[in-house]
């Protein structure tokens, strides 16, 4: 789950990373007030869950409190790669010196935190890691010691930070550091860290990105959740406990199991189709589930076929086709369905299923370029 | 012969009492797989089916001499179950609960390499040696035993293979579920040195997914001390970057673990990557 620039910055202050200090606005009238608090020139900034806001328009200085409200009018509302802008950060404008990167996130193969830092912050950290990967300092941190002051010197050091700026440094990855821990972030990302015009070390940008499955013990991080940002398709999915990812194919897929959910859409692209979502209705899914779960898959306009791909271990196929049933009864559809059952009751699932109007496969290849077929036939009957 | 499991390990299940416990316990058993105790605080002196019930699994050690552990307990609590398995000297733990915070697993991991334990997962289907012991969630009727080694990042995916090869009556020595999480117990590379020097195994499945770089190391490793020939599937061709697909280890992060990227590693060392699951019996008939 990601969290807004201004909900990672604000939290990275309890942590003692000094941050600009300014305040959220949902509408011009609140940033023309903000503006005058401040008392300078200010920065009004788009709070959206994606990159190149600055790009996109979303970014704006201002000098007076009359120019904020005019830019902010224009912000609020406008739309940023398909998400529109509801909320804008008003920040004081700082003077830069010098742009620094700041991150922590999961080492996945040393199987430990690392703290990344750069000279070279304000860019996509991406592209400095691709162009001039010895510009990109990392430090492993053990999860038990936490940040000790010498590896926090070693990146300033690493990073030509002049020596007056290491103390305030070495504190600012500290407190970016137990941020992180205490927020079971996967990523906690400061970028850019100035050096302000007066020499001080500032936050001006922030982003991190929370564990999912952490949430059960973070209530008040699952609450900052921002539905704007996944489509409401995948909002209903986590509601009902499926994993579901909609993709731009033509053929609905549902199978249990994340990895066999992926091999069924890859399946489908080698008999020359396209996979119109990912979704896993996880092990041991009863029949309200699997419902749900074909609810969701019927409601997208371009599945020309269905496909059920179900390996029963856990999951018992007899459920399965319940469901298949139920919400077949609730939405009829001229969707043709393609179904394969293997493993737990089967017998009961393809018996069930033997009134319906389905197609039935026993092997997955078969079953993938059934699918295929009916797909292209509903799709020319359409046409 | 097999890998980590047989006939002979004394298995304590580790959150007996729950639903998942106890059904995959009865499971276990009817398989023919040695649970010697179980364990739930506060649940010491009941009884499972045959199953005698511990407060800890010290005293279910004590008292029956497991060697190994299968864990059922929810993600808020499976971490410490870990760690009581390995303080215990349990030395091998299974864990197939899934949902585990990442930050829980790398300070497991830190305790553990302090520990002569090895940890099969979490968010795993564990093992399974055909006709000798199944630890773990797998349905035994699927497989039959045979000289095939299986291991695999995923769980209905390892069923789909382990179903194909036992059609084609290619049997398996030990199928071995590492889990799909980014912090796990064991890795790639540690099933294939066992199977390497298991004498029963003659060839080895690979079943891997997109995210992270298990898949290259194991692909290096291959190339410098295997003898034994793989074949590998890697899931997840049409997963498109930045999306998180259902395990919270399969996710392309720009530039490191797409598909086509964990399938030029494996095809650069030689060893073939089947485009479906149910090809791979043909690709092993002709190794």
């Amino acid at each position: 789950m990601k969290l807004h620039e201004y909900q990672s910055k604000f939290r990275f202050a309890e942590y003692g990373v000094p941050i600009p200090q300014g305040k959220l606005a949902t509408s011009p009238d609140d940033v023309f007030r903000i503006a005058k608090e401040i008392g300078g020139p200010v920065v009004v900034k788009a709070q959206v869950l994606v990159g190149g806001r600055g790009k996109a328009g979303g970014i704006k200085l201002a000098k007076t409190p009359k120019e904020a409200q005019k830019v902010a009018s224009g912000i609020l509302g406008m739309d940023i790669k398909g998400l529109t802008v509801k909320k804008v950060l008003v920040d004081p404008a700082a003077e830069i010196e010098q742009e620094i990167y700041l991150g922590v996130t999961t080492d996945r193969t040393a199987r430990k935190p690392v703290i990344i830092a750069s000279g070279e912050g304000g860019v996509e950290i991406e592209q400095v890691a691709a162009d001039t990967p010895e510009k990109i300092i990392r430090q492993h941190i053990d999860p038990f010691l936490g940040v000790r002051e010498y590896q926090a010197r070693n990146l300033a050091l690493e990073i030509g930070l002049s020596r007056e700026h290491w103390k305030a440094f070495a504190r600012i990855a500290d407190g970016l550091f137990r941020c992180y821990m205490a927020s079971d972030a996967s990523l906690a990302e400061i970028n850019p860290l100035i050096v302000t015009g007066d020499d001080e070390l500032l936050a001006i940008d922030g982003k991190m990105v929370i564990d999912d499955n952490a949430l059960f013990r973070q209530p008040s991080l699952a609450e900052m959740r921002d539905m704007d940002d996944e489509a409401p398709a995948e909002t209903q999915a986590r509601q009902a406990g499926l994993s579901y990812v909609k993709l731009g194919g033509e053929i609905g897929c549902m199978v249990n199991g994340a990895g066999l959910a992926m091999a069924t859409m890859d399946m489908t692209q080698l008999f020359g189709g396209s996979p119109a979502n990912f979704l896993d209705i996880g092990g041991g899914a009863q029949s309200d589930k699997v419902a749900a779960a074909l609810r969701i898959i019927l409601a997208d306009p371009n599945v020309n076929s269905v496909l059920f791909n179900i390996f029963g271990g856990i999951t018992r196929c007899d459920e399965v086709a319940r469901g298949i049933l139920a919400a077949l009864d609730e939405i009829p559809t001229d969707v043709p369905m393609v179904v394969r059952l293997v493993g737990t009751n089967e017998e009961e699932g393809r018996a069930l299923l033997a009134d319906a109007d389905m197609t039935t496969a026993t092997t997955l290849a078969k079953a993938a370029q059934k699918a295929v077929e009916a797909a292209k036939s509903y799709a020319n009957a359409e046409a | 012969m097999s890998i980590l499991v047989d006939k002979d390990t004394r298995v304590v299940v580790q959150g007996i009492t729950g639903r998942e416990g106890g059904f995959h316990t009865q499971q276990m058993v009817e398989y023919g797989t040695n649970i010697v105790a179980g364990v739930t605080p506060r649940k010491g002196g009941e009884w499972v089916g045959q199953v005698p019930v511990f407060d800890s699994v010290v005293k279910a050690v004590d008292a029956t001499g497991a060697d190994c552990s299968v864990i059922f307990v929810p993600a808020p609590f499976a971490p410490d179950a870990i760690i009581e398995a390995a303080d215990a000297g349990i030395p091998l733990v299974v864990c197939i609960t899934e949902g585990i915070p990442i930050l829980e697993m790398m300070k497991v991991r830190a305790f553990l390499d302090q520990k002569n334990t090895r940890l099969i997962g979490p968010n795993c289907p564990g093992l399974l040696t055909p006709e000798g012991a199944k630890v773990g969630i797998m349905p035994g009727h699927i497989a039959t035993p045979g000289t095939v080694g299986c291991v695999s990042r995923s769980g209905t995916l390892t069923y789909e293979v382990v179903y194909a090869l036992t059609a084609a009556k290619m049997g398996q020595s030990t199928c071995v579920g590492i889990g799909g999480d980014p912090v796990n117990g064991t890795d790639f590379i540690d099933v294939l040195e066992l199977f390497e020097a298991d004498p029963d195994t003659e060839k080895i499945v690979l079943i891997g997914e997109i995210g992270g770089s298990d898949e290259e190391r194991a692909a290096d490793f291959i190339a410098q001390n295997l003898t034994k020939p793989v074949v590998a599937f890697i899931a997840g061709r049409t997963a498109p970057p930045g999306k998180r697909m259902g395990h919270a280890g399969a996710i392309v992060e720009g530039g490191e673990g797409s598909a086509e990227e964990k399938i030029a590693a494996l095809n650069r060392v030689g060893v073939k990557v089947a485009d479906h699951p149910e090809q791979i019996p043909e690709i092993l008939s002709k190794l």
